[in-house]
């Protein structure tokens, strides 16, 4: 039999390699400045899930909610070998905390119905909450496992998975449905070349209309896509049928009060020559102060 | 406001009996938020003959332990334990549940919150009572938690206001709060609650558990002698266990030397690592990402050892050293000798 995998990714800030061109000279982050990249641990979950599949057999389908750039997370997911993708995108989206998004993506789960296992990455680096997924995990009230390394088998309805405790590892067995959340333990497979010159023109209907302002050329290109396989779903808030009040803004019961940007001030650092006197220098006085000693 | 708000509350992370060190941490800094608010502070600890932790809690702050036993509950897995608090929750309804950033709290706590539907807080550096005067919604909101924290890789802070259904729930790092003083003569009552579980939320069963202690407890050390990147190799590495043995410091890391290998994971210092306040930490060819700055900054005082003169992590540290950490350190093991 053929297991249904949903793996949800994010296209996010690349926060982790901010470089001096991302700073401002006040020395906040100028955060337009840096490149939008895969989540980096959404990609242990989709080489988990293309795994399953390899070993197990199932169709691999990944979805996003963000803006439509943000297709450009789901076609590398094809290059890399998933069988289709989902795009979650509308206005009334924004402002969504991790609950609001979580519900957001619960209903989407819904939506592609009947799914065997969800999969996500542990957190993203954006905000490194790590709620979401435990949170689809309980709008759908299925089981999760979270910190996977590895799975170990899935047979008779159930999974056997091992994943990370403090000072250890665990393994346990489950019912499916469940989700899993995925940390950096394997190693994502490269984008294949093949399937990259196959899928290269695969659009969302929001790129399409981008690219061909005409109406009717659009239709056009969109039903040759289509046609070809080539075409990226794309759903808004009433296609996964998201109630309004618990999505975007009204749906977050989290409010921010205060933003502040993190300057990185010249320390008042006092200098130490690299010298035998400069550093017996420094040596006594923290023995002086108590520091030491 | 006529109706009376409710308690603060603990949730208390155990492991063989043993409270984990946030959660008594979290009750220091829960007792202060209890005491602000003028209401109790209860501890909810979950397990299988764990009653025996509840002397401790009493010492550092808790008015109350709220005691849930079932074999059930041992070795933790997460749907019993959030069945557990959703029904101690909807009963009690506190007002602020503060829970240890750890795997365990980390899975938890959202599971709790989205059941409850409330907001629910990760990875907070600071917690204060405030008030809200929320200008988009027009509402004004009295004596909220504030809940700060760093975002967007720690290069803003945010303070979060939590509006709708209590509790208000965040998540704290190890180290975040500081440990206080325990008092032998501080007593308090012990509550032992019925556990009602179903099939339904034992159905995750753990076929084998592997897990050793830390081999290190660097919150507690005074004195931290941590290498990085710029150690340059596993052997090299010896320098910074030389200069922490000749002052009687521990030794430390940062991710970089963790994902070189040169050193195992219990070592790191930072934001995915151990968060530390010692009297001293002298940090020895490591650049200073924002997520190592943020599990260190707080040290008493810094010394930066870094061939780069631009490295981030001259902008925290009290005393600066431009050089060769290979001469250098060497240098302050010769020194620090000659003075005693």
């Amino acid at each position: 039999m053929s297991y249904k995998v949903l793996v949800f990714v994010k296209q996010v800030p690349d926060t982790q390699n901010i470089s001096g061109d991302a700073m401002t000279p006040e020395g906040t982050v100028n955060r337009a400045a840096l490149p939008a990249i895969f989540n980096p641990e959404d990609l242990n979950a989709l080489e988990m899930a293309l795994d399953i599949k390899d070993r197990f057999g199932a169709e691999v389908i990944v979805a996003t909610m963000g803006m439509p750039a943000a297709a450009e997370v789901l076609r590398q997911s094809i290059y890399r070998g998933a069988d289709r993708a989902i795009l979650v995108t509308d206005r009334a989206l924004a402002g969504a905390d991790t609950l609001a998004t979580s519900y957001t993506l619960s209903c989407c789960a819904k939506y592609v119905g009947n799914c065997d296992l969800i999969l996500c990455g542990r957190q993203a680096i954006d905000g490194d909450t790590a709620q979401v997924g435990p949170q689809i995990a309980e709008k759908l009230k299925i089981p999760q496992l979270c910190y996977v390394e590895e799975v170990k088998n899935i047979a008779g309805g159930k999974i056997t998975a091992r994943r990370a405790i403090e000072g250890g590892y665990e393994i346990l067995e489950s019912p499916m449905p469940a989700l899993l959340t995925v940390i950096d333990a394997n190693l994502p497979r490269p984008m294949n070349a093949k399937r990259i010159m196959k899928y290269k023109r695969a659009k969302t209907p929001s790129e399409i209309a981008k690219a061909v302002p005409d109406a009717e050329q659009a239709a056009a290109v969109k039903a040759e896509l289509a046609a070809k396989g080539l075409l990226i779903t794309e759903l808004n808030a009433s296609d996964i049928k998201a109630a309004p009040e618990r999505i975007g803004f009204p749906g977050s019961p989290t409010k921010v009060k205060q933003v502040m940007s993190v300057v990185l001030t010249a320390g008042e650092a006092k200098k130490i020559e690299p010298t035998a006197a400069g550093i017996a220098g420094l040596i006594h006085e923290l023995i002086s102060d108590h520091t030491l000693g | 406001m006529s109706e009376t708000i409710g308690n603060v509350w603990v949730f208390i992370e155990q492991e063989g009996g043993k409270i984990a060190g946030v959660s008594l941490q979290l009750v220091s800094k829960g007792r202060e938020l209890a005491d602000r608010l003028g209401v109790k502070l209860e501890g909810i600890l979950l397990g299988n003959n764990v009653a025996g932790c509840a002397k401790e809690l009493y010492q550092y702050g808790c008015d109350k332990v709220i005691l849930a036993e079932d074999p059930r509950l041992e070795p933790f897995t997460v749907m019993p334990y959030a069945k557990v608090i959703m029904d101690l929750i909807r009963e009690r309804k506190p007002n602020i549940l503060l829970f240890g950033a750890t795997l365990k709290g980390r899975e938890l706590a959202p599971r709790v919150a989205s059941e409850k539907m409330a907001g629910l807080t990760a990875d907070c550096t600071s917690l204060e009572i405030d008030d809200f005067d929320d200008k988009r919604n027009q509402k004004f909101y009295k004596d909220k938690l504030m809940q700060i924290r760093p975002a967007f890789g720690g290069n803003i802070i945010a303070t979060i206001v939590n509006t709708w259904d209590d509790p208000q729930m965040v998540t704290v790092r190890e180290g975040v709060m500081k440990l206080g003083e325990a008092d032998p003569s501080r007593t308090g009552e012990l509550e032992k609650v019925e556990v009602k579980l179903s099939d339904a939320e034992t159905v995750v069963k753990v076929i084998e558990r592997v897990r050793a202690d830390k081999e290190v407890d660097l919150q507690g050390a005074q004195i931290i002698v941590s290498g990085g990147y710029g150690v340059g190799s596993k052997e090299n590495f010896k320098l910074i266990h030389a200069l922490a043995e000749a002052i009687g410091g521990e030794v430390a890391a940062s991710r970089a030397a963790v994902d070189a290998g040169w050193i195992s994971h219990d070592y790191q210092v930072g934001q995915t690592g151990v968060t530390v306040r010692p009297r001293l930490y002298i940090a020895c060819g490591i650049s200073g990402a924002i997520q190592h700055r943020a599990g260190m900054s707080e040290s008493k005082k810094i010394i930066a050892i870094n061939n780069d003169p631009n490295a981030p992590i001259f902008s925290c540290a009290h005393y600066a050293i431009v050089g060769d950490l290979n001469a250098v350190i060497p240098q302050m093991i010769k020194a620090f000798k000659a003075k005693q």
